[in-house]
């Protein structure tokens, strides 16, 4: 849908010539959310003043010749798991309601330095632990295309807030396929990045080892310029990859004549419904139509990807969140001793999901238990990494769907977990293996609602990964865009 | 508990005792006799200008909360990075002592605490940075180290109210300038035999830092704290006995005392039948005596796992050769060639003085310029301990000393010219001479003890037949009394010498 004003390139290009005002921008996406944000909710926190009076700053600058950088004067849409310097950053959880960061993230310092505007703080499951954004403290988020349906999650907000036109681009993080699944449910593309290729310097951590950041857009193009502005090495992350990063933009019209595609079969099979299934084969059909050589291949250990990231992630999520207990920052409930503070503190600021996780962490990292389980899952971890590895030896980028369905109804899920946790299966293989991943939209579903495809590639393969997107994305207005 | 297999450490490597001839064995009330096994845990701050994982300061003593930034505080978002110069002081530590150096992976050690900003713990755990080596004591004993890892320290607590614990208390604060400063926790091997040679341990090993440069040394600060791992068995056994750890040891006469009386109360519940328990227990300075404060059932599961915000560090061989090239020459090695230059025993007190203090290389350029090489040792312990003694020119040093052997000063009179060296560039006998320090020739100084002698003719009948007690006794007396009528200026061990040959002729 995206109803916006616009793709960012145009966006930037129009205000760095003085062709447009990025005050004019921000006031046109403003409107829109005034329109339908109350129906959506999309945001935690709309920064209307902030946004207008740092559009006014881009305009001077470029009256008086400065270029505020690639995306000068594009509105933009950040995840609230994103510490921004003075703008509450709650992670949608009331321990963290109120609580103001006295720093930015470095994508943030990297957005401003490209002269991005940030026009809010968007909703997200508590502490990114969700696929539907209806574990939200403050409320879910609704599909923009059918607001009786969830937009995905974990980053629901921000996939929402791109389709809605709110922003033309957002920021998301992806930690079992939080950017990857709410992309292919709302229709915009999703990016997750190899680990380490993008800062995780100030964002709130769910699991170290499986946490990135990424891209929303409503375009292949758009996608691949936020992720050239965010990405690079930084040294306040240890895990950041310290090398220059590759020009991405510029390579997109290289198409796939010759590229390798293998069609993942473990992913075509069951849990999947049909019509996703056939909107897959499409993809892989316009591939081969456009030159790509494609073909089935198995990748047998992905579909043991599932159970090994629900010990792994809770496991780092118990220890992460342990520091929230009420001494420093955030909600306090008070108690006759520190210990009992931090227990009611604990109880009443976290929600079930969260509490959940932390017990499961809790217990696979126990005494004891610790081999039977964390242990398992890293060797389940190494198997997934042999296995791609083994594929990625005979094609350059492997195409699945990206989420078993299409957007569900608001509350269908929300009685069994387990049912949620089911639709992350295609997309937690690559956070597991560390690789690149990225859901395109390619038509839609039998209700008529949008669906994803997901193009994955090895480690830094972000380009052979954007190239084949792009070609899906060509591919689909060639077709109309319909199904 | 019976057992089939080799006890083994952290690292899974069997666990021995060595004799030593000091072992402290003692008696129980029951007359059995027993001997101590200890090993020792050091955590060691190291000196580096910023935090082991963030750029906040690391420096003691600053107002509260104030060294530290978003890191030190653990905020949602951020993220630990290692610091390069905490590592290399850890190489160059595990170099001093002979140690491997092996690639180490940090983890978490999960507890809830507030004065843990994070309520974890970044440590190493099974794979430490430093594996091995060993210290050798003054005395010889040759105590082996397990390992030394790498860690955060935490904040500060202050429990107002109750009895300053946690628990009862009416509110606390916390100070979060130490979260985060580097630490080198340091292992021992359990070859720690008596209260004796854990102080001398620890001694040493405080030796070691200062002179690698990789601790300040100041354990009133709480830059070096020391816990006790102590376990008695019968004497002659070769048993491994339960152990308990012994914490707030906050100085070596505290470690000795505290040792000594674990070892006793763990013998005393053996004798009565009991079984020593495996717990953590708080030494009390003030009643002398250790109590639990927590035992193993109640420890806390630390559930630790590799810490996924850090890479494991895996040094250049290369950097960790050139550490090693750049070592300076360590304190045992030191105090050896120190007790070759002087003749004094390699073990005394002085000779491990002048070292730390690092004046025993001014000691040996003194003894090679002349200087007797006991009156040189004696004056950098005594009188050159302050601001600038360290500087005197050690030629010069040797010229005094050889106008006090020499006759010409006395043992007082050096000390004053000393004193003054260190601000008046002139040579010794200039300001000898300036102060009046006229030399008292042989026959001045036979003339006052011919005349005190005369004058005090029962002391001195007394003197002349009386035994070595009687003698000691009047010899006071009579330097006393050439002392005052010389003006001071008289040598007391001249005099000494006169009356001896006096009484014998």
């Amino acid at each position: 849908m995206s109803g916006g004003p616009g793709p960012a390139s145009a966006i930037a290009a129009a205000v760095r010539s003085g062709a447009r005002s990025a005050r004019e921008v921000v006031d046109e996406h403003l409107r829109v959310i005034d329109q339908r944000e109350p129906e959506i909710h999309a945001f935690n926190l709309v920064l209307a003043e902030k946004a207008r009076a740092r559009a006014d700053e881009i305009d001077r600058r470029v009256a008086a010749g400065d270029d505020p950088g690639p995306l000068a004067g594009v509105p933009i849409a950040l995840k609230d798991n994103l510490a921004t310097r003075g703008i509450a950053t709650t992670c949608s959880s009331r321990i963290l309601e109120g609580w103001q960061p006295p720093y930015d993230a470095t994508v943030v310092e990297r957005l401003a330095e490209a002269g991005a505007i940030v026009v809010g703080k968007t909703n997200l499951d508590e502490f990114a632990m969700g696929s539907s954004t209806e574990n939200s403290a403050f409320g879910p988020t609704r599909n923009p295309h059918d607001t009786s349906r969830v937009p995905g999650g974990s980053s629901g907000g921000s996939a929402a807030a791109v389709a809605a036109g709110f922003a033309p681009l957002a920021l998301g993080s992806d930690t079992g396929g939080s950017i990857r699944q709410p992309a292919a449910l709302c229709g915009v593309v999703g990016v997750k990045p190899t680990y380490g290729l993008v800062s995780r310097y100030g964002l709130v951590a769910f699991a170290s080892s499986l946490d990135q950041i990424g891209p929303f857009a409503a375009t292949v193009a758009d996608a691949a310029l936020l992720l050239e502005v965010i990405a690079g090495h930084d040294p306040r992350d240890a895990t950041s990859i310290p090398r220059p990063v590759e020009q991405l933009a510029a390579r997109l019209g290289d198409g796939v004549e010759g590229l390798r595609v293998g069609v993942v079969s473990d992913l075509l099979t069951e849990g999947i419904s049909r019509d996703v299934v056939a909107r897959t084969r499409a993809a892989a059909d316009a591939l081969s139509a456009a030159g790509a050589k494609v073909e089935e291949v198995s990748v047998p250990a992905v579909t043991l990807g599932l159970s090994a990231y629900y010990l792994i992630a809770p496991a780092e999520a118990s220890s992460n969140l342990a520091r929230f207990d009420g001494v420093r920052y955030g909600l306090r409930v008070d108690a006759p001793t520190t210990n009992e503070m931090m227990v009611a503190t604990r109880t009443a600021g976290f929600g079930d999901e969260v509490k959940r996780r932390i017990m499961l962490g809790t217990y696979a990292l126990s005494a004891g238990y610790y081999d039977a389980f964390y242990g398992k899952a890293q060797r389940v971890r190494t198997l997934i990494l042999r296995d791609f590895a083994a594929a990625y030896e005979r094609f350059d980028v492997l195409l699945s769907p990206t989420s078993p369905t299409t957007a569900f109804a608001l509350g269908d899920k929300t009685a069994d977990p387990l049912t949620m946790y089911l639709n992350d299966v295609c997309t937690i293989p690559s956070n597991l293996a560390g690789h690149p991943a990225m859901s395109v939209p390619f038509g839609a579903g039998d209700d008529g609602l949008p669906v994803g495809v997901q193009v994955m590639a090895p480690a830094l393969g972000e380009v052979a990964m954007l190239r084949t997107g792009a070609v899906l994305e060509a591919a689909l207005a060639g077709q109309g865009g319909a199904r | 508990m019976t057992t089939t297999s080799q006890p083994t450490d952290s690292l899974g490597q069997p666990i021995t005792v060595p004799d030593s001839a000091d072992t402290f064995v003692f008696d129980a009330s029951d007359g059995s006799r027993w001997e101590l096994v200890c090993g020792l845990e050091v955590h060691a701050e190291l000196a580096t200008a910023t935090k082991m994982f963030s750029g906040a300061p690391n420096n003691f003593g600053d107002e509260p909360n104030t060294n530290i930034d978003p890191v030190t505080l653990g905020l949602p978002g951020t993220l630990p990075v290692v610091n390069e110069r905490a590592v290399e002081l850890a190489i160059r530590f595990g170099c001093a002592i002979g140690a491997d150096i092996r690639p180490s992976v940090f983890s978490r050690k999960n507890y809830f605490y507030p004065d843990m900003p994070k309520d974890f713990q970044i440590s190493q755990y099974d794979q430490p940075i430093v594996v091995g080596g060993h210290l050798e004591l003054p005395s010889g004993h040759v105590v082996g180290v397990e390992r030394a890892h790498l860690e955060e320290d935490t904040g500060k607590s202050t429990h107002v109210g109750g009895q300053g614990r946690i628990t009862g208390a009416e509110y606390s604060l916390v100070d979060y300038n130490r979260a985060g400063v580097p630490l080198l926790e340091i292992v021992s091997r359990p070859h720690v035999r008596s209260p004796e040679q854990a102080r001398s341990y620890v001694a040493e090993l405080r030796a070691i830092l200062l002179a690698t440069g990789v601790n300040d040394g100041k354990l009133e600060e709480g830059s070096m704290r020391v816990d006790a791992n102590v376990s008695v068995r019968p004497e002659g056994s070769d048993e491994l006995g339960t152990r308990c750890e012994i914490k707030n040891l906050n100085s070596l006469r505290s470690l000795g005392r505290a040792i000594e009386h674990e070892a006793r109360r763990q013998a005393e519940l053996r004798v009565a039948g009991e079984r020593v328990r495996q717990e953590t227990r708080h030494w009390n300075e003030a009643d002398g005596r250790t109590h639990t404060m927590r035992s193993k059932e109640e420890a806390d599961d630390y559930r630790y796992f590799p810490e996924p915000d850090l890479v494991p560090v895996d040094p250049d061989p290369a950097w960790i050769e050139r550490i090693r090239a750049a070592l300076p020459m360590l304190p045992a090695a030191r105090r050896a060639r120190l007790a070759g230059a002087s003749g004094i025993d390699p073990a005394a007190e002085s000779i491990a003085v002048l070292v730390e203090r690092g004046q025993d290389e001014q000691a040996r350029a003194a003894i090679a310029a002349g200087g007797d090489p006991a009156r040189v040792v004696v004056h950098i312990e005594q009188n050159l301990a302050g601001p600038g003694g360290a500087d005197l020119d050690p030629s010069r040093l040797a010229a005094l000393v050889a106008l006090e052997v020499g006759g010409q000063l006395t043992a007082t009179q050096a000390k004053q010219v000393l004193a003054e060296m260190l601000t008046d560039p002139a040579d010794p006998a200039a300001i000898a001479a300036a102060r009046g320090f006229e030399a008292m020739g042989t026959d001045a100084l036979a003339a006052a003890v011919d005349g005190v002698v005369a004058a005090h003719p029962a002391e001195w009948e007394a003197f002349r037949t009386g035994d070595a007690k009687a003698r000691g006794k009047l010899t006071g007396f009579f330097v006393g009394r050439v002392m005052k009528a010389t003006g001071g200026q008289a040598d007391g061990k001249a005099v000494t010498a006169l009356l001896r040959q006096r009484a014998a002729g």
